[in-house]
C-alpha cells in the first residue's frame, strides 16, 4: 500500500532459509543490479556525503573551496533571512496541510458514498499530472489583478479587487490555495483507495448496533483509516516542506520575502549567488527536519496497525 | 404496472437533501478542478489584443490560431508584434523536441535498469542483497536538493552542463522509487514458470528476458507512464543544468517565456498556448493509460 510500510515486512519476506551461494546466480545478479548501483552511488549516496563536506566550506565555484568548520552553521543561526524562510515554510505547510487533509477526506468519503466512476476520479487527479510550472502559469493568469477571470468575477459580484499574489499578506494562502487545487485530488484518491479496503460488514455491524452516520465515520472509518492517514499526512507534509516549482513562476519569493520558502532561499544561495557551502548548510538542516518528521512518522505507523 | 404504486409511495419517502447536496458539492469540485484548464484553452485561442479588452467572454474572443502557431515559431516576430504578440522569439517546437529527448531517454534508461536490478533484488541471491535495497529505500527520504547541489558541481566538473548526458544522468540508471515499484511486482508473479525454465536448463538471463519480462509488460507500462510525466514536468534540475536553448525543456522555457515580458504586461495568450501544448502529451498519455495511472496509486503513493 504504502512505500514505507511495504517496504519493511516485505524485506523479512524474501529472506529465506540460508542456503549456500551459487557462484553463476550472484554473478548475474551482480550483473543485473550493476547499472543500478552505479546510478544510486554517484548520484544519491556520495554527493549525500559530499554535501556533509561542502557544508563546511565556503565554495563558491570561482575560488578553491577552504573549510570554515561550522562557519556557515553559526552564520545561519544569525541570518535573519534564514529565519524569516523556516518561519516562511512553517507558514505555508500549516495553511496547506490541514485544509488539503480535511478537503481531501471528505471528497474521498463522499466519492465512496456516491459513484465509483473512474471518468470523475481520473478527472479529479487531473491537475496533479500537470507540471508545477505550468499550474503556476495558469493560477498567475486567473489570479492576474486586472484581467485574471478570478477578479474580474470578483469585482462583478462587488466584492472588489483582490492582489492575490502580489500583496505580501495575501501571497501565502494564494500559493496554498493554488497548491491545494494541484493535490487534493491525488490525496482524495489515497484516501478513497484506504476506505475501498475496509470491509462493508463493519459498517452493517455498526448499524445494526444503531450507530448513526456521524458515529460510524468517528468510531469506525477514521481508526481504521489511520495508516493510511498517516501516511497520506506525513508524505504531503514532506512534500511541502520542499515546496519548490509554484513559487519560483510565480512569486520568486517575493512580495518582500513572504513567499522566500526555505527551497527557494537555498537554490538562490546556491545558484544566483554561488554560495555553495552556505546553500548545503541550509539544505542540510531541511534534511535534519524531515528526518525528524519521518521518525515521528514511524511511531505514528505504529500505533496505527493494532487498530485492524 | 409499477409506476402508479411508486407514485403512491414518493410523498412517504422524504427527499434525499443529503444526496442532494453531496453531488453539488462534488460537481463544485468537478468545476473548480476543470474551470482553469478550459480557462486555458480559452485564453490560448482567443486574439492577442483582445485578451486585454474582454476579460470576462466564456468563449475565446475572436478565435484564432496564431498563438499557437506564434508559440511554434511558425510567424516571424515582427509580425507576432503587429498582433500583439512580445517581440520576444519564442521557440516551443525546439523545446518540445527537447522534452521528448529527455523524458523519452529517462524512460528507456530507467525502466531497462530498474527492470533488471529490481529483479536480482526479488529473486536472485547474492551477499547484502537486503542491506543494499535498503539503503535504497532510505534514499527515498532524502530531500532533493541535498543531493541536487553536489551534483549540479559533479556534472560542471565533468562538462555536462548544457547537454542532454547532464539533464538526464542523475535519474537514467535508476530511482530508488523505480526499482521499489518493480521489486514489489516481481515479488508478486508466481515463481513456478520461472523455476520450471530453470530445471529445464534454461540460464537467469533467458528466464529473466523470455519468461519474467514478459509477464510484467502492464507494470512496466505503468511504471514507464509515471517516469514519463514525472520526468516532463521535471524543473529545478533542467533549470539549473539545461538552461541554453539547444537543450532547454518546456518547463524551463515556459519559465523563460514568463520572465521577458518587452512590452510590460505578460503575453497571456502566447503563455497559455504554450502551456496548452506542454500539457498534450501528458494528455494522451492520460487518455490511453489512465486506469493505469489511477491503479499505481491505489497500490503505492508516488511522488
Amino acid at each position: 500500500m504504502t512505500v514505507q510500510a511495504t517496504a519493511i515486512p516485505k524485506l523479512a519476506a524474501v529472506s529465506e532459509p540460508k542456503r549456500r551461494w551459487r557462484p553463476r546466480e550472484t554473478a548475474f545478479a551482480l550483473l543485473f543490479i550493476l547499472p543500478s548501483l552505479i546510478g544510486f552511488t554517484v548520484f544519491y549516496a556520495i554527493p549525500a556525503v559530499r554535501g556533509v563536506f561542502i557544508s563546511f566550506t565556503n565554495w563558491d565555484l570561482l575560488t578553491p573551496a577552504k573549510s570554515v568548520g561550522l562557519a556557515n552553521y553559526a552564520k545561519l543561526l544569525q541570518d535573519p533571512n534564514f529565519w524569516n524562510s523556516l518561519k516562511v515554510t512553517v507558514y505555508y505547510v500549516l495553511l496547506n496541510i490541514p485544509l488539503q487533509t480535511v478537503l481531501a477526506m471528505v471528497i474521498a468519503v463522499m466519492m465512496s458514498r456516491l459513484t465509483k466512476s473512474i471518468i470523475i476520479r481520473a478527472m479529479i487527479i487531473l491537475p496533479w499530472l500537470m507540471p508545477g510550472v505550468v499550474v503556476g502559469l495558469l493560477w498567475l493568469w486567473l489570479l492576474d489583478p486586472t484581467i485574471g477571470i478570478v477578479n474580474v468575477a470578483l469585482r462583478a459580484i462587488g466584492v472588489g479587487t483582490i492582489p492575490f499574489l502580489n500583496l505580501p499578506k495575501y501571497a501565502m494562502p494564494s500559493i496554498a490555495m493554488i497548491n491545494i487545487w494541484q493535490y487534493v485530488g491525488y490525496t482524495a484518491l489515497l484516501i478513497f483507495a484506504g476506505l475501498q479496503s475496509i470491509p462493508g460488514s463493519v459498517y452493517e455491524a455498526a448499524s445494526i448496533d444503531g450507530a448513526s452516520e456521524m458515529q460510524m465515520f468517528r468510531r469506525v472509518t477514521v481508526p481504521l483509516l489511520r495508516p493510511v492517514l498517516v501516511f497520506v499526512l506525513v508524505t504531503s507534509i514532506i512534500g511541502s516542506f520542499q515546496i519548490f516549482d509554484t513559487i519560483a513562476i510565480t512569486t520568486k519569493g517575493g512580495p518582500v520575502n513572504a513567499t522566500k520558502v526555505l527551497n527557494w532561499y537555498i537554490y538562490e544561495q546556491a545558484f544566483n549567488r554561488f554560495n555553495m557551502g552556505y546553500a548545503t548548510a541550509i539544505s542540510m538542516v531541511l534534511f535534519l527536519i524531515l528526518i525528524f518528521i519521518s521518525l515521528m512518522q514511524m511511531r505514528l505507523m505504529r500505533a496505527g496497525e493494532s487498530d485492524m | 404496472m409499477t409506476a402508479p404504486a411508486q407514485v403512491i409511495r414518493t410523498p412517504h419517502r422524504p427527499i434525499p437533501w443529503g444526496k442532494i447536496l453531496a453531488w453539488a458539492a462534488l460537481g463544485l469540485l468537478l468545476f473548480v478542478t476543470l474551470f482553469p484548464f478550459y480557462w486555458m484553452l480559452r485564453t490560448a485561442f482567443t486574439f492577442p489584443t483582445a485578451a486585454f479588452k474582454n476579460t470576462s467572454s466564456l468563449l475565446p474572443v475572436q478565435a484564432t490560431l496564431i498563438n499557437l502557431q506564434r508559440v511554434l515559431g511558425m510567424i516571424d516576430v515582427e509580425t507576432a508584434v503587429k498582433l500583439g504578440g512580445t517581440g520576444q522569439s519564442i521557440n516551443f517546437l525546439m523545446a518540445l523536441r527537447n522534452s521528448i529527448i529527455v523524458s523519452v531517454l529517462i524512460v528507456a534508461g530507467q525502466i531497462a535498469f530498474c527492470a533488471m536490478a529490481a529483479y536480482a533484488f526479488a529473486r536472485l541471491h547474492f551477499p547484502f542483497r537486503n542491506q543494499i535495497f535498503a539503503i535504497y529505500i532510505a534514499a527515498l527520504m532524502v530531500p532533493a536538493i541535498v543531493m541536487t547541489i553536489p551534483n549540479f558541481i559533479l556534472v560542471r566538473t565533468l562538462g555536462g552542463l548544457n547537454t542532454f548526458a547532464g539533464i538526464v544522468a542523475p535519474t537514467i540508471l535508476m530511482t530508488p522509487f523505480a526499482v521499489f515499484f518493480l521489486r514489489q511486482f516481481f515479488l508478486g508473479i508466481n515463481r513456478e514458470v520461472e523455476e520450471a525454465a530453470l530445471i529445464d536448463g534454461a540460464s537467469i538471463p533467458v528466464v529473466f528476458f523470455r519468461v519474467v519480462l514478459p509477464m510484467t509488460v502492464p507494470a512496466l507500462t505503468t511504471l514507464a507512464v509515471i517516469t514519463f510525466i514525472s520526468s516532463w514536468n521535471n524543473y529545478m534540475w533542467p533549470l539549473i543544468i539545461g538552461n541554453k536553448e539547444n537543450v532547454r525543456v518546456l518547463t524551463v522555457a515556459l519559465g523563460v517565456f514568463r520572465s521577458q515580458t518587452p512590452q510590460g504586461a505578460p503575453d497571456w495568450t502566447g503563455l497559455m498556448a504554450g502551456t496548452t501544448l506542454a500539457i498534450i502529451p501528458t494528455f494522451i498519455l492520460f487518455m490511453v493509460a489512465g486506469r493505469k495511472i489511477l491503479d499505481s496509486i491505489q497500490f503505492t503513493g508516488f511522488k
